[in-house]
């Protein structure tokens, strides 16, 4: 498709990334900084990155596929590898690092975004089934600049430690809220299994959402 | 991730016709609801499949619909939506046990029902009899999370949920392939590993469980699932129970219960049954059926806590349904 764009930091459109998901970041630079130092060794600090440089050097002769993306309500068309997961879409090709990548698995939910409004794990989602689809990432949350009530709530509560699992309850902890009205305690845990916090900082994290909801649910 | 061809289905037939036509071409195929536990596999290279047919994109084939006779519901129901239907408590409740509410929000029915075993060796790419080879590595192994019946030469036990539930309500699983569809009876769908080793089903390359039918029920059947793990969440069961019982007053007119996590198939405990047809659910006829639920049970070295545990669930599953 023809018609391909990408937003900017302003909010605009650029023109698309080309299958090749190695362009100059923050990670890049320091991967590159590392590969100085050890010239023979092409491997990166993180084993995605070794799929990713894997993936273009064999772009040309795997499958691929178009599809269109609705991300934090921007229409991205995006030539995907077939086996390339949503997550490393969001990731390497629109730049959207707040979704992590923690086991790759299904089993910690550091890669959980709302699929048409419904939390579920990026890692595990070929990105071509999510062809047609509304995602919500991390970066979506804030709105002009402010952070949303349960963002804020993690703040005030300190919800993260360090941090690297706290996108993927925001976000599901965020389905949550958008369904059900000042959920207690319970009802938190119950939607949060699927969400590991390795610094185990649970009950932090539970009374932020429940405090989120009671201020979203208005006082009575 | 290794290379895969992607190929979006727009119906059951559609997805049945694209399996053919890859399978003649000398692809292996794999057919995919959620999906979740079939990229794991192919990221840990236990599945090898080159094609993968997708079919969220199928929309012929995630309905409820009843009828004069019972209820259809299509395999590729999502468990959230499973879970809040009102179909059968038995089901519900199956379907919520399930994984996380990131996997049940695109899990299907069919495909938790014909997951592959999460028995550790096969899991670990050990060449046992699940990934084609001849030995099963947990008899003289680490085989505390194995089969206490209806294992041999393969110890794995079935990891469904949803599967001891469907056939607690005696469901007819219905099987869509190159042939056209067929109905088979839970006894006819599941596979134990005495029959062939290799799966756990009856399901040939290019078919797929494209629904399952459930016969209606008296509408004084009360019916629950109820599953014991390691830990709170996101894990197969140690031992579960789907239990139908028709009560009049606290006397059990028909009863069906059937045991997840402790056998290679689901496990329907025909004598406890029979046992309990024209008793009344009191303490003593409950423990009864919880002895008589293990009679045959046959315990490896390391997962002998799986009996009692067993008959205890047995016991407070038949006893949650107790009129009070």
């Amino acid at each position: 498709m023809g018609d391909t764009k990408k937003p900017d930091k302003d909010g605009g459109t650029s023109t698309p990334r080309p299958l090749n998901p190695k362009q100059q970041s923050r990670r890049d630079f320091l991967e590159g900084a590392g590969a100085t130092a050890v010239v023979t060794t092409a491997v990166p600090v993180l084993g995605i990155s070794a799929a990713n440089a894997q993936q273009a050097d064999n772009a040309a002769s795997v499958p691929t596929t178009s599809i269109r993306l609705t991300v934090n309500g921007v229409s991205h068309s995006v030539d995907v590898e077939d086996r390339w997961t949503l997550v490393e879409v969001l990731r390497d090709q629109l730049d959207l690092t707040g979704t992590k990548i923690g086991c790759d698995r299904s089993e910690c939910g550091a890669c959980t975004v709302l699929m048409n409004g419904a939390p579920v794990y990026s890692c595990s989602q070929l990105a071509v089934w999510a062809d047609g689809a509304e995602i919500t990432t991390v970066e979506g949350l804030a709105q002009n600049g402010q952070l949303s009530t349960l963002q804020q709530a993690f703040v005030d509560n300190n919800g993260p430690q360090c941090g690297f699992c706290t996108p993927g309850q925001l976000m599901t902890a965020t389905a949550l809220l958008n369904n059900t009205q000042s959920p207690d305690s319970d009802e938190v845990r119950s939607a949060l299994v699927g969400n590991l916090c390795r610094c185990s900082n649970y009950n932090a994290i539970v009374e932020a959402v429940v405090s989120a909801g009671e201020k979203l649910g208005g006082v009575a | 991730m290794k290379t895969l061809i992607n190929i979006n289905a727009s119906s059951i037939s559609d997805a049945v016709a694209a399996a053919q036509q890859a399978l003649g071409n000398g692809q292996s195929i794999a057919f995919s609801g959620g999906g979740t536990d079939l990229l794991q596999q192919i990221k840990d290279g236990t599945d090898r499949s080159d094609v993968i047919i997708n079919l969220r994109t199928v929309t012929d084939a995630n309905q409820i619909t009843s009828n004069g006779s019972g209820t259809a519901i299509g395999g590729l129901i999502t468990l959230t939506d499973l879970s809040a239907s009102d179909v059968s408590a038995v089901l519900a409740e199956a379907a919520a046990s399930v994984g996380t509410p990131q996997i049940r929000n695109v899990a299907t029915l069919s495909g938790n029902v014909t997951q592959r075993p999460w028995c550790w060796y096969y899991r670990n790419g050990f060449n046992c009899y699940k990934s084609g080879g001849n030995e099963c590595f947990s008899v003289v192994g680490e085989n505390q999370q194995h089969a206490i019946f209806g294992g041999g030469p393969s110890f794995i036990v079935h990891p469904s949920d949803i599967a001891p539930a469907l056939v607690a309500l005696n469901a007819s699983f219905i099987v869509s392939g190159p042939a056209g569809e067929r109905s088979l009876s839970a006894q006819e769908f599941f596979v134990l590993p005495s029959q062939n080793p290799l799966q756990e089903n009856v399901l040939a390359p290019g078919e797929l469980l494209s629904g399952v039918n459930i016969p209606s029920a008296p509408s004084n059947t009360v019916s629950t699932y109820h599953k014991i793990m390691d830990r709170e969440a996101w894990t197969h069961a140690e031992v579960s129970v789907a239990a139908v019982l028709t009560l009049a007053g606290n006397r059990v007119e028909a009863a069906s219960i059937v045991l997840g996590g402790v056998a290679t198939i689901p496990w329907k405990l025909d004598a406890v049954e029979s046992f309990l047809v024209g008793k009344e659910l009191t303490e003593a006829v409950v423990r009864e059926a919880g002895a008589l639920a293990v009679a045959n049970a046959q315990p490896l070295a390391k997962n002998g806590h799986k009996v009692p545990m067993t008959s205890a669930a047995v016991e407070r599953t038949l006893m949650s349904l107790a009129a009070v």
